[in-house]
């Protein structure tokens, strides 16, 4: 399988404070990778970076083959981004949130119909496409957004945290459309909470103070710590940090 | 470009389904001309009036006759004595009282002088003053058609002119105001608010991970509000001209274009508040406090800048509706060209230059 994420002693600084403090690792075409983290461990700012909302202060990166710090413009071409806020206009209904969202990545109009109709007929709106999202249910909502996500056929889809305050079962749901996704070969960037979504992914790295502690497969990790669920794992890992969650 | 209408129009979408946004662009303008145009006239009329006339004669009579006459007074029952016009006043029935010694027309026959005295109520210096020279004037010209025909050599009469405003209409000077006023609020408010909202939604982010330009993103926020703004200049003249007879005397097109060069600096204003606020009640705050108190009051269509204080003048040189209110004037009641408004011109470019570099530098300050 070729790298589509590259990183190597990637760092951010913020004065003396290192956000991000010299991580590597690669992520294959078409792999669900976890990126785990208590809060302040460093997330956020090394999903900024490889989005291309931020510079790094050192290392290297490639997204999609290009460089995080020259070629921006063309990284946000081929990536997508759900944030845990679903990041859908109240205002708009369904399908115009979804024109809309096609047309900033300028998608042709034509194309536009013609994937809204596929997108309402898999996720069985219905006549809901033509509702104000601010009517439509959080389930729903949530997986409007990871389709909007793809609907420019990224290389890549970041997740922060995309499953936040949403319950189990449309959690598991949610889960299905990401395995869906990765099938058709997007790559499948996601942060989480829960370890229970830990162990869905195909390889899952672990931050701890800036530094990634372990990356590797669920199984691979939970055999080397001798644990049993990947929540233990964690644990024993995010025990050792020293900067308090903020 | 495509990408460019697709968020245009979502902008409009928002702006149509949001019934606050809709009642603050286009019911502000309508409430707004009303209220300037009939409610604050600082025309004063119907002022309630008492006489204590002590003499009874010819003379008094016909003097009490002209002012019960003129449109700007209206006469309550008559005093009796000093203590009544005392008490008349206390109920606060009337602002003003005349009163005649009681031998007014023997001495005004006999020695060719006699004495009124006008009483007037100034917890209100203003309209005391206005009350004080209506009766003047009144009593001035009785005096002078007494004279006519006797042997009075040297008489100097004043002939006023009220240049630009012949009938004193009071909304002419309110209109370029309120002008002023709303494009600061639709402008510099709704702009920041709309692009606040989408920091809150979140929304913001997914747009700076999208191809588009963080600087388009800022573009098509304020293009929206740039367009509606015209609509409502056009309401807004439609509205003076029919309902408060006020005629644009200019060029229209030179007025329309100097609007617009005020409107991109109030909108650049709406994004540089947009850039340093994180919540729509911030911003909304902002705008209202820092921009439309100091417009209101320091602009000049209220209170005269020239009688306020130095820091404040001082402070009104930094306001664009300052310029703005000076060219509608100039351009719109006094009918003069570009030459008569240029230098103000230039200094809302040179604001409108100053403030779009600042937001948009800001702006991507934050994404590095």
């Amino acid at each position: 399988m070729s790298t589509i994420i590259q990183c190597k002693d990637l760092t951010k600084r913020f004065g003396e404070f290192k956000a991000v403090d010299g991580i590597s690792f690669d992520v294959s075409a078409g792999e669900i990778f976890g990126f785990l983290g208590a809060n302040g461990a460093g997330k956020t700012t090394a999903m900024r970076i490889l989005c291309g909302l931020s510079y790094p202060t050192s290392g290297e990166a490639r997204v999609a083959g290009f460089d995080v710090y020259k070629q921006q413009e063309h990284i946000k071409q081929h990536i997508g981004y759900m944030s845990q806020k679903f990041s859908l206009y109240d205002h708009l209904t369904v399908l115009e949130n979804i024109e809309f969202y096609g047309g900033v990545y300028g998608v042709s109009r034509a194309e536009i119909k013609r994937r809204s109709d596929v997108l309402v007929e898999r996720l069985d709106l219905g006549d809901n496409a033509k509702k104000l999202v601010a009517s439509i249910p959080l389930g729903w909502k949530q997986k409007l957004a990871f389709s909007v996500a793809i609907f420019h056929r990224p290389k890549i889809v970041f997740l922060d945290e995309p499953t936040g305050g949403v319950d189990p079962i449309t959690r598991r749901n949610f889960w299905e459309m990401i395995y869906q996704a990765a099938s058709e070969g997007i790559t499948v960037f996601v942060t989480t909470h829960y370890m229970d979504e830990a162990e869905y992914c195909d390889r899952i790295s672990i931050m701890v103070d800036g530094r990634i502690e372990a990356l590797d497969s669920p199984s691979q990790l939970k055999s080397r710590f001798n644990a049993d669920s990947m929540d233990e794992v964690f644990h024993r890992l995010a025990r050792a940090a020293q900067r308090g969650s903020d | 470009m495509k990408q460019f209408l697709s968020f245009v129009r979502k902008e409009f979408y928002h702006v149509f389904r949001d019934k606050r946004t809709l009642l603050l662009l286009f019911g502000l303008p309508v409430v707004q001309i009303l209220i300037f145009g009939y409610a604050l006239n600082s025309d004063v009329k119907n002022i309630g009036i008492t006489v204590l006339d002590n003499a009874h004669d010819v003379p008094s009579q016909q003097i009490m006759n002209r002012i019960g006459q003129s449109e700007y007074f209206i006469v309550r029952e008559p005093a009796a004595d000093y203590n009544d016009v005392q008490s008349i006043f206390k109920e606060g029935r009337v602002k003003c009282a005349v009163v005649f010694g009681p031998s007014f027309g023997e001495e005004l026959y006999r020695s060719g002088k006699a004495q009124v005295q006008i009483i007037t109520d100034a917890s209100d210096p203003n309209n005391a003053k206005i009350a004080f020279g209506y009766l003047t004037a009144l009593i001035g010209r009785y005096q002078q058609e007494m004279n006519v025909g006797s042997a009075m050599p040297y008489v100097i009469s004043t002939e006023t002119r009220m240049l630009y405003n012949e009938e004193q209409n009071g909304s002419l000077n309110f209109i370029p105001g309120v002008i002023a006023l709303i494009f600061m609020i639709v402008c510099a408010a709704l702009t920041s608010v709309s692009v606040v909202r989408e920091k809150e939604l979140g929304t913001m982010e997914v747009l700076l991970v999208s191809p588009f330009r963080p600087v388009m993103v800022l573009i098509s926020k304020a293009v929206p509000y740039l367009l509606l703004s015209l609509i409502n200049f056009v309401v807004i003249l439609t509205m003076s001209y029919y309902l408060l007879d006020v005629v644009v005397r200019g060029s229209m097109l030179l007025l329309l274009s100097e609007s617009i060069l005020y409107i991109i600096t109030c909108l650049s204003l709406g994004l540089l508040i947009s850039n340093v606020t994180t919540s729509q009640q911030a911003a909304m705050l902002i705008s209202m406090m820092a921009m439309m108190l100091p417009t209101v009051l320091l602009t000049g269509f209220m209170f005269p800048l020239e009688n306020m204080p130095l820091p404040f003048q001082v402070i009104s040189h930094a306001l664009p509706s300052r310029y703005y209110y000076i060219i509608v004037k100039a351009v719109m009641l006094k009918g003069l060209g570009f030459g008569a408004v240029w230098k103000e011109t230039l200094i809302l470019a040179g604001m409108s230059v100053f403030l779009l570099t600042v937001a948009l530098k800001r702006f991507k300050v934050r994404l590095a």
